[in-house]
């Protein structure tokens, strides 16, 4: 008995018979984006803010402090930092203090924790995308699931214009999350409304 | 020029007075109109319907029919676009590669009224008077296989006391869809409910557009409600001229004689 | 061309009767009795009822008008939009061009980084390699992410016969499945229900509002109605040791699989159980990793009418430490390499499941997805259902559009899903071993069409119906059939006393 997969395999080739075609693709869209990086980092707070983000801006040694306010923001003033998780690449700089690192326990248990902390590993401006590849600085990803506060730090040399940028720039055998604002929802009535099961506030923290 | 018209077997059976107009107006323009007298039907509701193979002779007759003309114009973009998209096809898979290749050549040389206006002609004023309240229904073959644009709008806009309403979703179908206006003929009462409604909104007193068989949807919809509102092909208000108006005003198109 | 499979009574399945059909080149269509590709009636009559509800009308109509305007906004917001799109359809008529040689490529990849890959050759075969998988693990109840492909094949039933319950996370499919109902959007399977009717259905089922005591406090606003969901699924995503999705592109250079979704229930059954278990149709492929970039802007703009959706997830066989560390992939046929095999229809391989041909669809729009009896409706399911089916069992079907043309300007890949209706039209035509009476006269117009003095002839002839009319300016408004079809919504204007075509010879005399 021939096997499901020489079948399926096997009815292709019929299918498909003697004479395949040869295809090209063309490939005339954009592929790179060419305004300034400033413009980007514009739009992608545009973007990012339009999916109901919240965006703070800070320059490269202000990260700590901005982290703080993120955190301010996203679960009011007077969070305990040791419900903060952190992923383990996360400089030691950005880190509110007290804050746990992510020590690869059972993922379930990172549902307890209100706060996450991140960095990416590309941003996309255009459609407002943060891109966390499962490595030290994005973290695994529960940790970027689980808690309901996630706040990511993008630093100025992230930014890409357009999806395909971004695509070249990561390792497709990385377990990648792409993550476009709060978890949402257009299943009533095709009205989004954010906040469903992934972390319903979303605090992007420029660097730049 | 000398311009062939394609009357089509719907406007040349049911809606004569479509055809007329488009022959006045043409020769209005100065062109000469020929209407060669072996045409039947473009193939469109054959293919359409299943029977493609049915409609291989009739695709042929065609092609035979309009063989050697220098220009071929219909008031009809529905039938032009199976011209220009299904009737090669349908020859090409009945092996029938030579006559698909006289099809293709012929499709090349064949228009839509307003398309053969504005495009061929470069006219978009063609000296027509009507004076009423008009509204235009962008048909779905006009509007999305042949891509006649504003065509018929800058056409209407040029007509003498005309005056243009703006059709609210003008771009959904009417629900005609030849057969499945009988085959489904529940979905595409629904279909043209919704349209009838859009056109009463408009308070127009005609709703014209390109095709005459759209037109005999809408307006036997329209005029089963008793509503006033009538359908015109544009061909019969871009014929209509001030000499011809009757003394008594009616929205029915003065078509000169 | 297909020759006709033979017929029997749709389900249930009669003892003996052939399972599926084949095409002409042995190739079998999805088998009978299982999963949901067919419905019980034919399209008008179910649309006929479904026309009557005004409660769906109105869901639908505001629900499709509210996705068409924010998907033209996001599409025209794209300077190389048509650009996108015909590379689209390049890529995917290239991967089906190749289509083994790709999978087999991406079978090796899963393989080298730790998943494993299994064949189904239909809807049994999947379900039973599913349901098998779960048994292994011990557990009686997983989480799924929203998939079309599982509920093509009927997984949750099969697994329910099973002993294994099965809990939809995503909220239309909880909303559907919490209702008892059926899904009928691609996207948003709950489109036909109303945000009061989902509160309704969710105060109704959810442990949550139930018993002495609990707060039944539940504003019909969509935002309060999403956190229902999360509180009521919460528990269930933390506790799975099962996962089972679909997946929206596997790419076969690297075995990368991915999952496009919004609202985080995909991360949780992605990334939290022990064990994933995906079921891709064979089509889902593309050949590299650089083809996403082409996919990734088309389908979330095209869908849910978003620059791109909240969450994207890729995962390649296992990681360690991060996420399931078991996955298994299963590949479906069930019926698919018989659409390959024609030649016209096999565009219909190339959708990308954004649903925007529904959302544009003047037909849908009306008669709301169920009246297609297929998981699959509106005009992609009108050329795929019958095709996965044999189009015997789905005939209606290619008949189900007034070939408006919208679906073919919206589909993000420019599937000309109207010349495929027409096209499975003939094939329903020529399939027929009996001359029926549409037949026999479509027959005899086409003689009298194509020889001009019969035609003449048939013209005058009709035009005698304008005795009918006896001098009104219309005809009778009761007809026998089928122009009854017409006439009972639509006046018949009166046959002139002369054609066109005579009138001009007249003027002419007789010259032409």
């Amino acid at each position: 008995m021939t096997s499901a997969r020489e079948e399926v395999l096997g009815r292709i080739r019929t299918a498909l018979g003697e004479h395949r075609p040869e295809v090209v693709v063309p490939r005339d869209y954009r592929a790179a984006d060419e305004r300034p990086a400033e413009q980007l980092r514009e739009v992608l707070v545009d973007r990012l803010e339009d999916y109901k983000a919240s965006v703070l801006r800070c320059g490269p040694d202000e990260v700590g402090a901005t982290v703080a306010a993120a955190l301010d923001a996203g679960l009011g003033p007077g969070w305990d930092a040791g419900s903060v998780v952190v992923a383990p690449g996360v400089p030691a700089e950005w880190r509110p203090d007290g804050a746990t690192e992510d020590d690869g326990r059972p993922a379930v248990e990172l549902a307890a924790f209100a706060a996450t902390l991140t960095g990416v590993a590309v941003a996309i401006a255009e459609t407002g995308t943060l891109v966390l590849d499962g490595g030290p600085v994005s973290g695994r990803r529960a940790v970027s699931l689980l808690p309901d506060c996630l706040v990511c730090v993008v630093e100025a040399g992230q930014v890409v214009g357009g999806v395909p940028e971004a695509l070249r720039r990561l390792d497709p055998t990385a377990p990648l999350t792409m993550v476009s604002g709060p978890s949402a929802t257009s299943d009533i009535e095709l009205e989004r409304v954010e906040g469903v099961h992934g972390p319903r506030t979303l605090v992007v923290v420029l660097v730049a | 020029m000398r311009v062939a018209l394609f009357a089509t077997c719907l406007v040349d059976t049911v809606a004569p007075q479509v055809a007329m107009a488009t022959a006045r107006l043409l020769e209005r323009l100065g062109h000469e109109v020929v209407v060669p007298a072996g045409q039947a039907c473009c193939g469109q509701m054959h293919v359409n319907t299943g029977y493609r193979r049915e409609a291989v002779p009739i695709v042929a007759n065609h092609v035979r029919a309009f063989a050697g003309a220098e220009a071929i114009v219909s008031p009809s973009g529905s039938c032009v676009a199976s011209i220009h998209h299904q009737q090669a096809m349908v020859l090409r898979r009945a092996g029938e590669d030579e006559l698909a290749a006289e099809a293709e050549a012929l499709a090349e040389r064949t228009y839509e009224l307003s398309q053969f206006l504005v495009d061929v002609l470069g006219v978009t004023d063609v000296g027509a008077y009507y004076p009423h309240r008009v509204t235009y229904h962008p048909t779905c073959h006009s509007l999305r296989l042949l891509r006649v644009g504003d065509r018929p709008l800058q056409l209407l806009r040029a007509v003498r006391g005309l005056e243009l309403v703006e059709l609210p979703g003008a771009e959904q179908c009417c629900g005609f869809g030849g057969t499945f206006s009988i085959k489904n003929s529940d979905t595409s009462t629904a279909m043209l409910t919704d349209k009838m409604a859009n056109v009463l909104s408009t308070h127009a007193e005609v709703c014209t557009a390109g095709d005459a068989s759209c037109l005999m949807h809408i307006g036997g919809g329209l005029s089963r409600l008793r509503s006033g509102t009538r359908t015109v092909h544009l061909a019969e208000i871009l014929a209509s001229t001030e000499d011809a108006v009757s003394p008594h005003q009616t929205t029915r198109p003065a078509v000169p004689a | 061309m297909t020759t006709a499979p033979e017929r029997t009574d749709p389900t249930p399945l009669a003892p003996g009767a052939p399972r599926s059909g084949t095409t002409f080149l042995g190739l079998p269509t999805a088998p009978r009795g299982v999963g949901h590709l067919r419905g019980d009636r034919p399209f008008p009559d179910a649309a006929r009822d479904a026309l009557r509800d005004g409660q769906l009308r109105a869901n639908l109509g505001h629900a499709t008008s509210t996705i068409r305007a924010k998907r033209a906004r996001v599409v025209g917001e794209v300077p190389d939009w048509e650009q996108l799109r015909q590379a689209g359809k390049a890529l995917k008529t290239a991967t089906m061009a190749r289509l083994d040689e790709h999978l087999v490529e991406l079978e090796r990849q899963v393989t080298a980084r730790g998943g494993t890959v299994h064949w189904a050759r239909d809807a049994e075969e999947a379900n039973a390699i599913v349901t098998r998988l779960v048994q292994a693990t011990g557990t009686d109840e997983v989480v799924k992410v929203k998939s079309m492909a599982t509920q093509e094949i009927g997984l949750n039933e099969a697994l329910e016969a099973a002993g294994i319950t099965a809990h939809e996370t995503d909220l239309a499919e909880l909303i559907v499945q919490l209702g008892d109902d059926a899904p009928s959007h691609i996207l948003v399977p709950a489109i036909h229900k109303n945000r009061a009717e989902i509160r309704e259905i969710f105060l109704r089922t959810m442990p949550q509002f139930q018993g002495e005591g609990a707060d039944r406090d539940l504003p019909d606003e969509p935002r309060r109605l999403a956190m229902a969901a999360r509180t009521h699924l919460r528990e269930r995503f933390l506790r799975a040791k099962v996962a089972i999705s679909g997946a929206n592109f596997a790419v076969a250079e690297t075995g990368t699989l991915a999952v496009v979704e919004s609202e985080g229930n995909g991360r949780m059954c992605l990334t939290l159980p022990q064990t994933l278990i995906t079921v891709m149709g064979i089509e889902k492929l593309v050949p590299t990793w650089r083809d996403l970039e082409v996919f990734l802007q088309l389908l979330p703009r095209s869908s849910t009418g978003e620059r791109m959706n909240p969450y994207t997830s890729t995962w390649t066989g296992v990681t360690p430490g991060d996420g399931p560390q078991e996955f298994h992939l299963v590949l479906l046929d069930n019926g698919r390499t018989a659409v390959l095999a024609d030649e016209v229809g096999r565009e219909a391989l190339h959708c990308i499941r954004c649903s925007a041909c529904l959302n544009v669809c003047p037909v849908y729009e009306r008669t709301g997805g169920h009246s297609y009896g297929s998981v699959y409706p509106g005009p992609i399911g009108a050329v795929l259902s019958p095709q996965l089916t044999g189009v015997e069992d789905n005939a209606s079907l290619p008949y189900a559009s007034s070939l408006c043309g919208a679906c073919y300007d919206a589909c993000p890949v420019a599937i000309d899903i109207p010349s495929i209706l027409v096209h499975l039209r003939a094939e329903h035509v020529e399939a027929q071993e009996k001359t029926t009476p549409e037949a026999a006269a479509f027959k005899a117009l086409s003689t009298a069409m194509s020889h001009p003095r019969l035609w003449r002839l048939t013209q005058r002839a009709a035009g005698l119906g304008r005795l009918l009319a006896r001098g009104r300016p219309t005809l009778p408004p009761v007809l026998p059939p089928p122009a009854s079809g017409w006439t009972r919504s639509r006046d018949l204007p009166t046959p002139p006393r002369e054609t066109f075509t005579q009138a001009w010879a007249r003027e002419h005399g007789g010259r032409s």
